[in-house]
């Protein structure tokens, strides 16, 4: 799925301007990282690509189309077909991994079969084909509440892989992972984009494994996108100034370095 | 002189205190008139003559009447009532479950978008509300002389009054434990296209089962309760059987009664505590 945002901004209810005058585009299979400090609006501009968010200034198109000139209708088949991967996985606690996962296609089933699926779980195979990727299918008929935060993350990830979307959005998908993990997913999503060609944008705290898993980096600053740059071409200059709020520390998943 | 200090305090005092006062102090304010409009007075209980009439009122009570064919008379009431209580609530239910459903915000697709629909999903929800506030609003002994009118005496009235009190209580407590419980699941599964029962199936169930199962278990208590007013009704069952003997005054039969009452109260509770830990 491509997309694309012109002059796009967004501002909350309480008069706080999130988003200003982002412009920019992506096509079909491209992989982005987006950086920044905390509250720069990564998120907001994830919300608005998910749809979560109706943005207040600007476009916003999702193959072509404004997602909110659309019947409800086709936005629902729309959003089933945008997959996002939460900052804290929004899953309920007493609730199954293997049920989680399978909450992925719910946007696509027909309801009978999301109820027959709550008596006997109806894809067994694909939910345990997803947790196998990232390390993790043998704890598919757990439930959520006995797992760590890490554990529980890497099952958002795995419903949205369930998801088969084409576009995939993720929030820090690694904010509660050691390095060794976060390369696993990192790179688990890099595979899904590049086989079944979608789109993936991410949003990282860690400079360092965006630099080194994306080809393109966009960094965002106070709302505004400060650069949007092939990963090579990212200079220890523009990251410093990116995160001038933060210290003069670069936020790094492995070793902590001062820029 | 006196602003210098209240400002050299400011740091270290809770500046939501005041508001906090205040709200008590209206609230008393507004206690007080009501309490002396309900002739509210202690003191009454204590009053050595008024003590005697209750003790002489009490008396009567004891010893509850054990004969076997009472008791025989008793256990059919029982079950009768227990039937009807059932029969109300699961019909209850029936009302309860997609009133509340439409009700509850958390599961509205229209405030993610998209908007042009809002005001569509706006008035269902208006509607459903209203019908909730009729059904809920009439109290179920005048539900029950009015349903007496269509199907004459017996328990048909007294249960369909249940279940269209109760249906519309249900509903708004329903609506309101899916709207206090972790939204943010449902929300996710709305945003990734799925549909309403679908979200709410996985993504509110899980984490309010417990409490709207305790809640609805509640109910049914109180259903059982309510099964005296059926006695008025000629519905038969416990409540029928009370006011025939407090009709004869008859303290005894009544004391047996409210024996009967207070287990099946205390069978309510552990029906309640047993679905809690089985949905664990």
């Amino acid at each position: 799925m491509d997309f694309s945002v012109q002059q796009l901004s967004f501002q909350h209810t309480n008069g706080v301007q999130a988003l200003k005058n982002i412009t920019l585009s992506a096509k079909a299979g491209e992989c982005i990282a987006v950086i920044g400090a905390s509250g720069s609006g990564k998120t907001s501009l994830l919300s608005i690509l998910v749809t979560a968010l109706k943005p207040t200034g600007g476009s916003v198109a999702l193959n072509g189309k404004n997602p909110w000139s659309l019947s409800s209708g086709e936005l629902k088949r729309l959003r089933s077909r945008i997959g996002l991967v939460h900052q804290a996985p929004p899953i309920p606690s007493r609730q199954r991994v293997i049920t989680a996962i399978l909450a992925g296609r719910l946007g696509q089933w027909p309801l009978w079969k999301s109820i027959a699926s709550l008596i006997y779980p109806l894809d067994i195979a694909g939910a345990r084909a997803c947790l196998e990727r990232l390390d993790l299918s043998d704890r598919l008929f757990e439930r959520c509440d006995c797992l760590s935060g890490g554990q529980l993350q890497r099952v958002g990830v795995a419903r949205a892989l369930y998801q088969a979307p084409d576009l995939l959005l993720a929030d820090e998908p690694i904010s509660a992972m050691d390095p060794v993990l976060s390369d696993l997913i990192i790179s688990e999503l890099m595979n899904e984009a590049k086989e079944r060609k979608i789109t993936l944008v991410a949003s990282l705290h860690a400079v360092d494994v965006a630099l080194r898993w994306f080809p393109r980096i966009i960094g965002v600053r106070n709302g505004e996108i400060a650069f949007d740059l092939p990963a090579e071409k990212v200079t220890q200059d523009l990251l410093k100034q990116l995160y001038s709020s933060e210290m003069g520390m670069l936020p790094m998943q492995n070793h902590p370095t001062i820029a | 002189m006196a602003t210098t200090v209240t400002r050299s305090y400011l740091g270290t005092l809770d500046p939501a205190a005041p508001y906090r006062l205040l709200g008590i102090v209206l609230g008393l304010c507004l206690l007080w008139p009501l309490l002396q409009l309900a002739q509210f007075n202690p003191l009454l209980l204590l009053d050595p003559n008024n003590i005697r009439v209750f003790g002489d009122f009490l008396i009567q009570f004891f010893p509850p009447n054990l004969q076997v064919d009472f008791l025989e008379l008793v256990l059919t009431a029982t079950i009768q009532t227990l039937a009807m209580a059932t029969a109300g609530i699961a019909l209850a239910l029936v009302i309860a479950a997609p009133l509340g459903l439409i009700i509850s915000y958390s599961l509205s697709i229209s405030r993610i978008g998209p908007a042009s629909y809002h005001p569509f999903a706006q008035s269902v929800r208006w509607l459903a509300r209203f019908l909730m506030l009729v059904l809920r609003g009439i109290p179920e002994i005048v539900w029950a002389l009015l349903l007496v009118r269509i199907f004459g005496l017996g328990p048909i009235a007294g249960v369909l009054a249940i279940a269209i009190t109760y249906g519309g209580m249900l509903a708004k407590v329903y609506s309101e434990i899916l709207e206090s419980g972790n939204t943010l699941p449902a929300r996710a599964i709305l945003l990734a296209g799925g549909g309403r029962l679908a979200a709410f199936f996985y993504g509110m169930l899980p984490g309010c089962a417990q409490e709207l199962a305790s809640y609805t278990v509640y109910r049914w208590e109180c259903a059982v309760r309510a099964s005296v007013i059926m006695g008025f009704v000629g519905a038969g069952g416990l409540g029928q059987l009370m006011d025939q003997s407090m009709k004869m005054l008859n303290g005894g039969e009544v004391s047996t009664i409210l024996i009967v009452f207070l287990g099946l109260v205390l069978l309510a509770d552990y029906i309640s505590l047993f679905i809690r830990k089985q949905l664990e």
